[in-house]
C-alpha cells in the first residue's frame, strides 16, 4: 500500500510499504477513505518530538471502512462498518479508561517502559506519533491496523460526508475538551491563542458553550478571518499588544479563561522572551518555546483557568510560576480523551449545530502529502487544514 | 476549496504567471552566470573593461547560484529580490566603464540598458510574488464566510449548554466560586 513515511527531519515521502495485518485478536484493519495532516504532525516533521525512527508511518486523523476484524473484536465491529479512528488508542478496561481518561490509558502504549522513564508514568499509545507513544503505524495510508479496535473506534452513520466526520478523530474533540475543561460561564471572556485547526474548533466550542466573548490571537489574516467568521474578536499580535487589547476587552481585568492552541513551536516574535527561547533552543538548552504559556499566565484574570491542548514535548524555561501561584490559576491540560466526547459531538453534527468541514482549505491525494506538509508548515496558500483522500 | 490565489505549491512549485516568469529568470541567471564564468575575458574585452575578469567570474558564481536557488526553491520570491540586488551591483560595476577613454563605451551603455531592462522585469516579478505570497500584510485567502455554524453564530451561542454533567471535567468543589457569586 501507499503511505506517508517519515525519513528524517523535514523528509516525508509517499512510499510503498507492506499492507498491515491483524496482529492481535482485538485488532481490525480499515481501508482509509480520508485522513488529514494535524498541526501536531508538524512537530514530527520538524523533529521536535523525540522517539521517531526512519520508516515510521505518520497520521492520526483517519477514518474509513472496516475490511478485517480480529476474533476478539467481532462483537463490536464487523466488515463494512464505517468508523472514525480516535488518535488515542485505548483498552477500555484499565483504571484510567474506566474513568473516561482514555488519553492516559495504562495499557495501550507498547513502549510503556520508555514513556515511564520520560514522563514518570506512561500515557496512551497514539497512532503515528513516535515510539514514545507506542510506535504504532499511522493512518496517512491506504490501510490502517487499529489495535484495541473493539474500543478504539467511533462508529459513524452512512450518508454524512467524510469531511464533516473526520475531525471527530482529533481536532474537534480537542478544541471541545479545551473549552469544556475551562468550565465556561455565560459572562466569561475566553481568549484563545492560535487560530490553527484546533484553535478554530476551540472558538466554535466556546461559542457553543455560551461564552459571552471569545477572542482569538494569531498573526495570519486568513486564519483570523476564519476565527472571526466563527464569532471571535481577533487580535493580530504583530499589529497590537495582546495584553493591552485583552485588558481593554475585559475592563482591565483580563480574560477568565485562556486556551493555548499553539504549544511548543510558538512563532518567534520580537519579544525578549521569544528571542531567549530561540537562542536556548539553538544551544539545546531548552526543548520548547513557551511564549504563549507565559503570556497566558500574565494576562489571565486571578482565579482563572488556563487550558492547554497545545502540545508540549519536554522542558520549558522561565515559566512565571510565582504569578500563576499567587493568582490562583487552575491549569487544565492533556491529550484529548477523544471517545469521552464523540457521542455528544456526533449528535451535534447530525443535528446541524456545527459543520466541522469549514476548516478544510486543501484537498489532495496521498501522493501530494509530502508537499502539503511543507505548505501547511509554511502556512502557504492560506493553508489551514489539509484533507487527504488516499 | 479556499478562495486562494493560484499559489498551490504542489509538486514543489506553483504555476502562477509570476512563478513561470521566476522560472524563466532562473534559467536566464544560470545562462548569464555560465557566460560570466567561462568567458570573462571575452566579456571584458567587449566592454573595454580588461582587468575585471576575476570580478566577472565572481558575478558568474553569484548568477548561477541565484538561478539554481530560484529553480530549486519552493518559494523563489526572496531569490528574485536577490537578483534585483545583483542587478544593482552589475549596473554599478558597468558604470565604472563609462569613463571617457574607454573606446567601447557604447557597448557598456548597451549592456547597462539591457541590465536595466532585466532589473525592471525582476522587480515586476518580485513584486508579483510578494503580493501572491501572503503574510501579515497581505491575506491570500479570505475565510470570512466559514463560520462552521449552519444556523449562524448568534443562533449557535449556548447551544451546548445541555452538556451532561458526566461530559464535563469539573473543578474540585474546594476551588469553585461560591454559588451566590456565580453568574
Amino acid at each position: 500500500m501507499k503511505a506517508l513515511v517519515w525519513h528524517g527531519t523535514q523528509d516525508i515521502r509517499c512510499d510503498s510499504v507492506p499492507d498491515p495485518e491483524i496482529e492481535d485478536p482485538r485488532d481490525a484493519i480499515i481501508k482509509v477513505t480520508s485522513c488529514a495532516i494535524c498541526g501536531s504532525d508538524l512537530h514530527l516533521y520538524d523533529h521536535f518530538m523525540p522517539g521517531m525512527q526512519k520508516g515510521d508511518i505518520l497520521g492520526h486523523e483517519t477514518m474509513g471502512e472496516v475490511v478485517e476484524v480480529g476474533s476478539a473484536a467481532k462483537g463490536a465491529l464487523k466488515v463494512g462498518d464505517r468508523v472514525v479512528i480516535p488518535f488515542t488508542i485505548f483498552c477500555g478496561e484499565c483504571d484510567q479508561c474506566k474513568r473516561g481518561f482514555y488519553s492516559v490509558c495504562e495499557r495501550s502504549n507498547r513502549n510503556k517502559a520508555i514513556a515511564d522513564k520520560v514522563f514518570g508514568h506512561s500515557t496512551a499509545g497514539l497512532f503515528g506519533y513516535s515510539h514514545l507513544t507506542g510506535g504504532y503505524p499511522g493512518g496517512q495510508a491506504e490501510y490502517l491496523r487499529v489495535p484495541f479496535a473493539d474500543k478504539t473506534h467511533i462508529k459513524v452513520p452512512k450518508g454524512i460526508p467524510d469531511e464533516k466526520l473526520l475531525f471527530l478523530s482529533d481536532i474537534f474533540p480537542t478544541g471541545w475538551q479545551a473549552a469544556v475543561q475551562c468550565e465556561i460561564e455565560p459572562n466569561d471572556t475566553v481568549a484563545i491563542w492560535g487560530a490553527g485547526p484546533v484553535g478554530q474548533m476551540a472558538v466554535r466550542s466556546a461559542v457553543l458553550l455560551g461564552a459571552k466573548q471569545v477572542v482569538c490571537i494569531d498573526r495570519l489574516p486568513e486564519r483570523l478571518s476564519m476565527a472571526a467568521a466563527g464569532g471571535a474578536i481577533t487580535i493580530n499580535f504583530e499589529e497590537e499588544s495582546v495584553v493591552e487589547r485583552l485588558n481593554e476587552l475585559t475592563g482591565g481585568k483580563g480574560p477568565e479563561k485562556c486556551i493555548d492552541c499553539v504549544g511548543l513551536e510558538a512563532h518567534s516574535t520580537s519579544t525578549l522572551d521569544a528571542m531567549y527561547d530561540r537562542a536556548k533552543q539553538a544551544m539545546f538548552l531548552e526543548t520548547d518555546r513557551p511564549h504563549v504559556l507565559r503570556e497566558m499566565i500574565y494576562v489571565c484574570r486571578p482565579a482563572g483557568v488556563l487550558s492547554i491542548p497545545g502540545v508540549y514535548g519536554g522542558l520549558l524555561d522561565k515559566i512565571p510560576f510565582g504569578a500563576a501561584m499567587n493568582k490562583g490559576l487552575t491549569f487544565r491540560m492533556g491529550q484529548t480523551h477523544v471517545n469521552r466526547w464523540t457521542d455528544d459531538l456526533l449528535r451535534r453534527i447530525e443535528e446541524g449545530q456545527i459543520d466541522p468541514s469549514f476548516v478544510i482549505t486543501h484537498k489532495v491525494g496521498l501522493e501530494d502529502g509530502p508537499e502539503m506538509y511543507k505548505v501547511f508548515r509554511d502556512k502557504q496558500d492560506g493553508c489551514i487544514k489539509v484533507f487527504i483522500q488516499p | 476549496m479556499a478562495n486562494t490565489l493560484p499559489r498551490t505549491a504542489l509538486k514543489g512549485r506553483s504555476q502562477s504567471a509570476n512563478d513561470k516568469l521566476a522560472s524563466g529568470l532562473g534559467w536566464f541567471s544560470i545562462a548569464l552566470g555560465a557566460a560570466e564564468l567561462f568567458a570573462p575575458r571575452a566579456l571584458c574585452r567587449w566592454l573595454g573593461m580588461e582587468g575585471h575578469e576575476n570580478l566577472i567570474r565572481a558575478y558568474g558564481v553569484r548568477e548561477v547560484a541565484t538561478g539554481v536557488a530560484i529553480l530549486g526553491s519552493h518559494d523563489p520570491q526572496p531569490w528574485i529580490w536577490g537578483r534585483v540586488g545583483g542587478d544593482g551591483l552589475d549596473l554599478a560595476t558597468l558604470a565604472t566603464g563609462l569613463h571617457g577613454d574607454n573606446p567601447r563605451k557604447g557597448n557598456v551603455m548597451v549592456a547597462m540598458a539591457a541590465v536595466a531592462g532585466v532589473t525592471a522585469i525582476d522587480v515586476l516579478c518580485a513584486n508579483g510574488l510578494t503580493a501572491e505570497k501572503g503574510g501579515p500584510a497581505t491575506a491570500i485567502a479570505d475565510y470570512s464566510d466559514r463560520s462552521g455554524f449552519p444556523r449562524g453564530v448568534e443562533a449557535s451561542r449556548g447551544l451546548a449548554l445541555d452538556v451532561q454533567p458526566q461530559n464535563r471535567l469539573t473543578t474540585p468543589e474546594t476551588q469553585r466560586a461560591f454559588p451566590h457569586a456565580s453568574t
